[in-house]
């Protein structure tokens, strides 16, 4: 073997115990029948797929898919002018950079305790207002679609910000110069110019903020309070209280099958339109 | 009659030096006008200050006799032809043309892309993006995506430098002709004295952010007024502290015709280039010349002393 070959190794090593093996596993018992205390038993059965179909959990497989989207769209929202403006600014450009970073210095689930502390009834936002006499009763901030979406778009951000920053930063400074030089006011050079030229950037971060929303459990469970149920919640839960592991592997597969091919059939027509 | 473009003691300061020290000049409507230096001389600055990428430190800018110096680039009837072009690679050659068209919203948008596509000759390939055009095509959408437009002054930053040799002299006859065509006023920023000599009505000649010398191509390189211009403007054999081209130093047993100067010098080398000989020459004080001959002419070996001969006319005399 030549000896560049043997640098892919750690990474083979990695993505089979770490990937194929459980994938493997997580596939063999979505085929399998439940075991009265966990677990799985024979025989071989389609029945968990079978309960897929259930109007219920397509529901909340179509809920999830709207909750990423719009928490994508959202974070794109935000995300493009921070990225845009970092790019265009003259000084501290590595200040911007760190100061968007700056959330993971602290742990995902420490931060998301930390939302619940400000939105809940009696948290910092609602006792301020009430001090201030804006409202009598403390607004309900949180365990709600709202406070899941709030979740969920501040928690990947970053990922939306990054990836365009990326490409904004090699965008030839010359190319929005040509666009006002030729009459283009601000607005229509970003939204004639800059963006679709940002497009490979704003692909790479939908791709990253969408998937992880799409199997979010964390965010949903403790912002949601358990109303809003997701599929990754859905998938926790057969695996925990439900013990329907078979059930809970059908669902995760069946969720990884529609994300590959929905990626796929998006990342071809995006190829297809860069030619 | 007022000038399309005016500049007047333009200063535009940088942290740390001064790129643009105060100059002034005025372009006539309708001319060929260039600004040529080495890189660092303040030129592409001065262009972008006329664009309205850079806002100066201080002095104006006159378009049609107006002071345009607040105005953004959106807003200032003047287009450039960048140096890497600066086209839309997501849009096709026609996208390109169109889009300062669709800026203004333009009448009768798609008889005048017709038009400049065959004034440039593109007709036929306006459908194929950037990538997919060459570098003299590339060039052509550049130039017409900004002459549809009918600026005052079509600005062009090095326009010709990204081209091979053979293609930027065949483009800087062209380029000529589509302005004598268009009647469009030409402000060209070159480091290529051949380019702005060959295509210009006025040439600026830059340096240290100062213009040296300003006027018609013939009078800056027969007639320079510095040393830099002088010898930016192409070789200077220096006898004593006159400088003489070398196309105007002849090689001669004798002076030949009344009144020419001469000096004894040594053969040093001769280069044949095709079309004549050049004939390097070491001076009794040690300086190189070079003088040029016609091909078929005398043969002159390493170490033979011969005469230089000029014209007093053809002599550069610096204050």
């Amino acid at each position: 073997m030549k000896l560049r070959s043997w640098f892919l190794l750690p990474g083979w090593l990695w993505m089979v115990i770490l990937f194929a093996a459980p994938f493997t596993i997580v596939m063999a018992y979505s085929f399998l029948t439940r075991g009265i205390y966990g677990g799985v038993e024979h025989p071989v059965t389609l029945e968990s797929y079978r309960r897929l179909a259930d109007p219920l959990y397509l529901e909340v497989l179509l809920r999830s898919f709207v909750m990423a989207l719009v928490a994508t769209a959202l974070c794109l929202l935000f995300a493009f002018p921070a990225a845009l403006f970092i790019s265009r600014a003259s000084k501290h450009k590595t200040l911007y950079l760190q100061l968007v970073m700056l959330p993971f210095w602290t742990s995902f689930l420490v931060r998301t305790y930390a939302w619940m502390f400000l939105l809940r009834d009696t948290g910092l936002i609602n006792t301020a207002l009430q001090a201030m006499h804006m409202i009598h009763d403390p607004l309900p901030l949180l365990y709600n679609d709202g406070a899941v979406l709030l979740g969920l778009v501040y928690g990947y951000l970053p990922f939306m910000v990054l990836p365009i920053y990326a490409t904004l930063e090699r965008l030839d400074p010359s190319l929005p110069e040509a666009a006002a030089d030729l009459g283009a006011r601000p607005l229509v050079t970003v939204l004639r110019v800059i963006v679709p030229l940002s497009r490979p950037g704003i692909i790479a971060g939908a791709v990253l903020v969408f998937i992880p929303c799409l199997g979010a459990y964390l965010t949903p469970d403790l912002l949601g309070g358990g109303r809003t149920v997701l599929v990754g919640n859905l998938v926790q839960n057969q695996f925990t209280s439900a013990r329907d592991w078979p059930f809970g592997s059908a669902v995760s597969i069946t969720l990884m099958l529609l994300v590959t091919l929905l990626l796929w059939g998006f990342l071809r027509r995006e190829s297809e339109q860069l030619v | 009659m007022t000038p399309i473009l005016e500049v007047r003691n333009l200063i535009k300061d940088f942290p740390g030096h001064r790129a643009v020290a105060g100059i002034s000049f005025s372009i006539p409507q309708g001319s060929f006008f260039s600004l040529l230096g080495p890189s660092g001389c303040g030129k592409t600055t001065t262009l972008r200050m006329i664009a309205g990428f850079e806002q100066p430190s201080s002095g104006e800018v006159l378009l049609k006799g107006e002071n345009v110096i607040h105005r953004k680039p959106y807003e200032r009837n003047v287009s450039t032809v960048f140096q890497n072009y600066a086209l839309f690679p997501h849009l096709s050659a026609r996208g390109n043309i169109e889009f300062g068209l669709k800026r203004r919203k333009a009448t009768a948008a798609e008889n005048r892309v017709q038009e400049i596509l065959k004034l440039v000759g593109l007709a036929g390939k306006e459908d194929r993006r950037p990538a997919q055009l060459s570098g003299g095509e590339r060039q052509r959408v550049a130039l017409a995506r900004s002459l549809v437009l009918e600026p005052d002054v079509l600005l062009l930053d090095e326009p010709l430098a990204a081209l091979d040799p053979k293609l930027r002299k065949q483009m800087r006859v062209e380029l000529k002709a589509m302005q004598r065509r268009v009647g469009i006023t030409f402000l060209l920023v070159t480091h290529d004295q051949e380019e702005a000599l060959s295509m210009s009505d006025y040439v600026a000649v830059m340096n240290e952010g100062g213009i040296e010398q300003l006027g018609p191509p013939e009078e800056v390189y027969l007639r320079p007024r510095t040393r830099f211009v002088a010898g930016f403007l192409g070789a200077v054999n220096w006898i004593g502290d006159v400088g003489i081209r070398p196309e105007a130093t002849r090689i001669g047993a004798t002076p030949d015709g009344a009144g020419a100067r001469s000096c004894f010098a040594t053969v040093t080398d001769s280069v044949f280039l095709g079309d004549r000989v050049q004939v390097l020459v070491r001076l009794a004080s040690g300086q190189q010349a070079v003088a040029q001959v016609a091909r078929g002419s005398a043969v002159f070996q390493a170490g033979q002393t011969v005469q230089l001969c000029w014209n007093p006319s053809d002599e550069m005399t610096f204050p």
